[in-house]
C-alpha cells in the first residue's frame, strides 16, 4: 500500500513537548503532515481511555509525549504517565493491536530537532505496521 | 451556541504554504460555526478589533483562532474576548503556524492539515465553559541564587525599590568569577575596583540579607509564594563575634591549594578566599583542619580575640517565602584536560585563562608577575590558544563562550604591560569581538602592544630542553608553525556548573543538552523562563560578558519588581474541580497530586444527611497538571480548560 498515509494522533505535554514542537517550527524542519496535536498541560493528564477511543474511531497510531524523566514541570506528572502507558502498552499487546500503534516519547522544550525526526521515524514505523482494521474509519 | 472561526495569514509565514482561504471556507461548514474570516495579522489592533466587531454584531460566544502557537498569543486573544464582553477562557487556539505551515512543504497536504486542526479546535471549544480569574497574594521578598555580578545587580536593583532581598551564595563570599579578574576589557577597569563597591552596597543595604556559604536544598510552591529551604553550612565562625582582624589564619599551620588562586598559591583551613571578601568572616574548611580530621591543633581558637571560632557550628536549615526567584548562577570552566593536543592537563606551564587573570593580579600568587608555574622563572615566550573547548561538537561546547577572543587580547595587553620584553602568540580560528570598543581594543593590542596573531589550531604541545614546543599552523601565509614557549595559556570555554541540571529540576525550570538554562523565548524573553515567578540573569543562561551580565541583572530585577508591586496575582482559573455528587472518597487524586493540592473534607449529602468523605480541591496551590483527573475511576475530578469532554471531543474530530 504505497500511497496509505497514516493518521496518528499525537498528545503533547504544554511545557516540553509542544514548545519542543514549537521550535521544530520555529527552526523550519520539515516533517510528514501525518500527525495531529492535541495539547494536554502534563503527560500526566493523559487516561488510557483517550488512546483507545482514537484507535476504537480507527487512528493509526497514538503517540503521548512529555518531559524527560526527571524534568517534568509538575515534578513527577510523567513518571505516572510511564507507569499507567507501560501498563497499557502490555495490555495493546494483549489484545492484539500492533505495538508500534502506540509510543511514548520525551522530548524536551530544546528539542525541536529530535521533534522532527520523532514523527520521520514514526511515520515510517506505522507506514509499515499498515492501516488500523481494528477500528472503526470514523476518520477515512 | 455561535462560533467564530479566525484564520491568520501571519503575513506569508502561514498562507504562503496554507490556503488560508480554504480553510475558513471550510470552518464556516463546520457544526455551530456561525462566522469565519481570513486577516493578515489576527494578533495587530486591526485584527483583534475584528474578532470584537465580530463577536459584537453576530453574537458570537465562543472563538477559535487558527494562527501561531497558543504559547505566543493566547492570552492577547483572551483579552480580546473580554474588551468584547464575553468570558475569556471561551477562545482555543489552533497552530497552524509552528505544527502546519512552518513545518510541511505541500501546500495541498499543510492546507488539509489547518483544516485539520480548525476542526479540533473548534470541538475542543463547543465543550469550553466560562471560567473565572482567582487571585494570590505575593510574597514582597525576592530571592537571588548567586552571588556574582549578575546576583550582586539584581540585588542591588531590588533593595532601591525598597524590597527585601535574600542572596543564596555557595561560596564563603559573594564576588562570584569577576573577583578573580585582573583587568576587565576593553576598559582595563581593575576587576576588583568596580565590583568591591557594589559588594559593599549589597552588604550594607538594610533590604538584603545575605546567605553565603550556604546553598538551597528545596524550592516549592508557585509565583507569589515560593518557598524555598536554604541549607546554611556551618562556618565555624561566628558571625556576629569576627571582626574580621586575621588573627586566626595567620596562626594557621595547614596550607592547602587556594582555590581562588586556581591552586597558583596557598590558603589556610581557616580562611578568607580574598581580602575584599563579604562577609569579611572566615571559614573553616573541615576537610582538612586538623581540629575536624584529627582533633588537634585548635590555634585559632586559642588566638582569637573575641572568642568568635565555634567548632561545634553545625549545618543550619532555614525556609522562607519568596515572591519571586532570580537564578544567577553562572557558569565554570570547561576541563581542557580532555584534549590530548594540550597535554591532557597534565603540563605544569600549559594553564587556563583565569590562571592567568590570578597571575596578572598584583595581589595574586605571584604578586603580578607572569612566571612559569613549574620553575618560577619570568614567561617571556607565550603563547595563547583560543577556543578550547568551545565551538567543538566532538570532545566539547558546540557554542562559542563569546568571551575568549576578549579576554585573550586582554592577557596578551597585560602580559607585554607586565614585561616589555614578552612575546605574545596568539592561535585563533575567528575573532569575535563584537561589542562596544571591541574590535578597536583588538585591534591596539595587535598594533600597540605587538601581539602575534597566526589563523590556524595548534596540533600538539611537547616539552622540549624545558620550554613547550607548540606545533601549529598559520593558514593566512600556509605554512606549519613552531614555537618554543615559556608558557601556553588555553582560552577555555565557558561550560555549566556541575550541579546546574540538579538546581533546575529543583526549580522546575527546562535546561537545555548544554545544561544552560532555557529562556522563555530565546528573542523576546530572555530573561524569563517558563515557570512564572522564575527569572534568569548572567551565564547561567548563556555565555556573556560583564556588560551584558549588569543588563540582564537588572532586567530581571524589573520583571521580579513588577509582580512584587502587584497587591495580589492574577491565577488562571485552569484548575482542577470536583464533582462531590460522583467522588467516592478513594483519594486517588490526592496520592497522585505532586503538590498537595487535594484535602479530603466530610460533608452531609442526600435527604438523610448522610456523612461522606469526599475529594476537594485547594485552587490556590493546584497547578492544573491533570494527574488526579487522570486517575479519578469515577471521573468525579476533572480539569478546567482541558476537560474530559472537551479531550473526547477533540479526539472525535480527529
Amino acid at each position: 500500500m504505497s500511497d496509505f498515509e497514516p493518521k496518528i494522533a499525537a498528545f503533547l505535554c504544554n511545557w516540553c513537548s509542544y514548545a519542543g514542537a514549537d521550535l521544530a517550527g520555529t527552526s523550519r524542519m520539515e516533517y510528514p503532515a501525518n500527525v495531529k496535536i492535541i495539547r494536554v498541560p502534563c503527560s500526566g493528564r493523559m487516561n488510557p481511555l483517550f488512546v483507545l477511543k482514537c484507535l476504537a474511531n480507527g487512528s493509526d497510531g497514538v503517540l503521548i509525549s512529555g518531559c524527560h524523566i526527571g524534568d517534568c514541570h509538575y515534578s513527577e506528572g510523567n513518571y505516572h504517565a510511564r507507569r499507567r502507558f507501560a501498563v497499557l502498552k502490555r495490555f495493546l499487546e494483549y489484545i492484539g493491536i500492533d505495538p508500534r500503534r502506540f509510543q511514548m516519547s520525551w522530548v524536551s522544550a530544546s528539542e525541536g530537532d529530535k521533534w522532527a525526526e520523532l514523527i520521520d521515524e514514526l511515520v515510517d514505523e506505522i507506514k509499515e505496521a499498515g492501516p488500523n482494521r481494528m477500528g472503526n474509519d470514523k476518520y477515512a | 451556541m455561535k462560533i467564530g472561526v479566525f484564520v491568520c495569514h501571519c503575513g506569508t509565514n502561514i498562507a504562503q504554504t496554507v490556503d488560508v482561504e480554504e480553510v475558513a471556507a471550510a470552518a464556516g461548514h463546520l457544526p455551530k460555526v456561525k462566522f469565519a474570516a481570513t486577516y493578515k495579522y489576527m494578533c495587530s489592533a486591526p485584527g483583534q478589533a475584528l474578532i470584537v466587531e465580530a463577536i459584537k454584531e453576530k453574537g458570537l460566544d465562543r472563538i477559535v483562532v487558527s494562527a501561531c502557537s497558543p504559547n505566543l498569543h493566547e492570552k492577547t486573544f483572551r483579552k480580546c474576548l473580554e474588551d468584547a464582553g464575553i468570558n475569556p477562557y471561551l477562545v482555543e487556539i489552533a497552530n497552524i503556524r509552528e505544527h502546519c505551515s512552518w513545518v510541511h512543504r505541500d501546500r495541498s497536504e499543510a492546507t488539509r492539515k489547518a483544516i485539520e486542526l480548525v476542526r479540533l479546535a473548534v470541538a475542543k471549544v463547543s465543550r469550553d465553559r466560562p471560567l473565572e480569574k482567582t487571585y494570590v497574594p505575593i510574597e514582597k521578598k525576592v530571592l537571588v541564587i548567586g552571588g556574582g555580578i549578575s546576583g550582586i545587580q539584581s540585588a542591588i536593583d531590588i533593595a532601591f525599590a525598597k524590597y527585601p532581598v535574600v542572596i543564596v551564595e555557595r561560596e564563603p563570599s559573594i564576588g562570584g568569577r569577576m573577583a578573580r579578574f585582573d583587568k576587565t576589557f576593553p576598559t582595563l577597569d581593575c576587576a576588583a575596583c568596580i565590583l568591591t563597591p557594589k559588594m559593599v552596597t549589597v552588604s550594607q543595604s538594610k533590604y538584603v540579607t545575605i546567605h553565603t556559604y550556604s546553598e538551597i536544598t528545596e524550592v516549592s510552591g508557585h509565583v507569589g509564594d515560593f518557598k524555598v529551604k536554604i541549607r546554611k553550612r556551618a562556618r565555624s565562625v561566628d558571625p556576629g563575634k569576627c571582626t574580621g582582624c586575621g588573627a586566626c589564619f595567620a596562626k594557621c599551620p595547614v596550607k592547602v591549594d587556594s582555590e581562588f588562586d586556581m591552586g597558583l598559591g596557598k590558603r589556610t583551613a581557616i580562611y578568607v578566599p580574598f581580602p575584599q571578601a563579604v562577609p569579611n568572616v572566615p571559614v573553616i574548611d573541615r576537610k582538612n583542619c586538623l581540629m575536624f580530621t584529627r582533633k588537634a591543633c585548635g590555634a585559632c581558637r586559642k588566638v582569637c580575640p573575641f572568642g568568635a571560632i565555634n567548632y561545634e557550628m553545625e549545618d543550619e536549615i532555614i525556609e522562607e517565602k519568596f515572591g519571586a526567584i532570580i537564578v544567577a548562577t553562572g557558569l565554570t570552566q570547561f576541563d581542557h584536560c580532555v584534549y590530548g593536543e594540550y597535554g591532557y592537563g597534565k603540563y605544569k606551564d600549559v594553564i587556563t585563562g583565569l590562571h592567568f587573570e590570578r597571575m596578572a593580579n598584583s595581589s595574586g600568587p605571584t604578586c603580578g608577575k607572569i612566571t612559569r608555574p613549574s620553575d618560577g622563572k619570568d614567561a617571556r615566550d607565550v603563547v595563547f590558544i583560543q577556543c578550547v573547548g568551545s565551538r567543538d561538537e566532538q570532545k566539547g561546547l558546540p557554542y562559542c563562550s563569546r568571551l575568549c577572543c576578549m579576554y585573550t587580547a586582554k592577557h596578551a595587553l597585560l602580559l607585554k604591560e607586565h614585561d616589555k620584553d614578552a612575546q605574545a602568540y596568539v592561535f585563533y580560528i575567528d575573532i569575535r569581538a563584537a561589542g562596544k570598543n571591541y574590535e578597536e581594543f583588538v585591534k591596539k593590542v595587535q598594533d600597540e602592544y605587538g601581539a602575534v596573531y597566526l589563523r590556524g589550531r595548534v596540533s600538539r604541545i611537547f616539552e622540549k630542553s624545558g620550554k613547550l614546543v607548540v606545533r601549529g599552523v598559520d593558514t593566512l601565509s600556509g605554512a606549519q608553525i613552531e614555537i618554543e614557549a615559556d608558557l601556553v595559556v588555553l582560552a577555555t570555554g565557558l561550560a555549566a556548573q556541575d550541579d546546574a541540571a540538579n538546581l533546575a529540576q529543583m526549580l522546575h525550570i527546562p535546561y537545555d543538552r548544554n545544561n544552560l538554562f532555557t529562556e522563555a523565548h530565546p528573542k523576546l524573553a530572555p530573561v524569563e523562563t517558563i515557570t512564572s515567578g522564575i527569572f534568569l540573569t548572567g551565564a547561567c543562561q548563556s555565555p556573556k560578558d560583564i556588560p551584558d551580565t549588569v543588563a540582564t541583572a537588572s532586567a530581571a530585577s524589573v520583571k521580579a519588581l513588577g509582580l512584587l508591586v502587584q497587591d495580589k496575582l492574577e491565577k488562571e482559573p485552569l484548575v482542577a474541580v470536583v464533582d462531590a455528587a460522583l467522588c467516592s472518597g478513594c483519594a486517588a487524586c490526592m496520592a497522585a497530586c505532586p503538590f498537595n493540592a487535594v484535602e479530603i473534607k466530610e460533608i452531609e449529602a442526600g435527604k438523610a444527611k448522610n456523612k461522606r468523605r469526599v475529594a476537594e480541591i485547594v485552587e490556590e496551590v493546584c497547578t492544573g497538571c491533570g494527574n488526579c483527573t487522570a486517575v479519578c475511576r469515577m471521573s468525579a475530578v476533572d480539569l478546567e480548560g482541558f476537560t474530559n469532554r472537551q479531550i473526547m471531543e477533540e479526539i472525535e474530530a480527529l
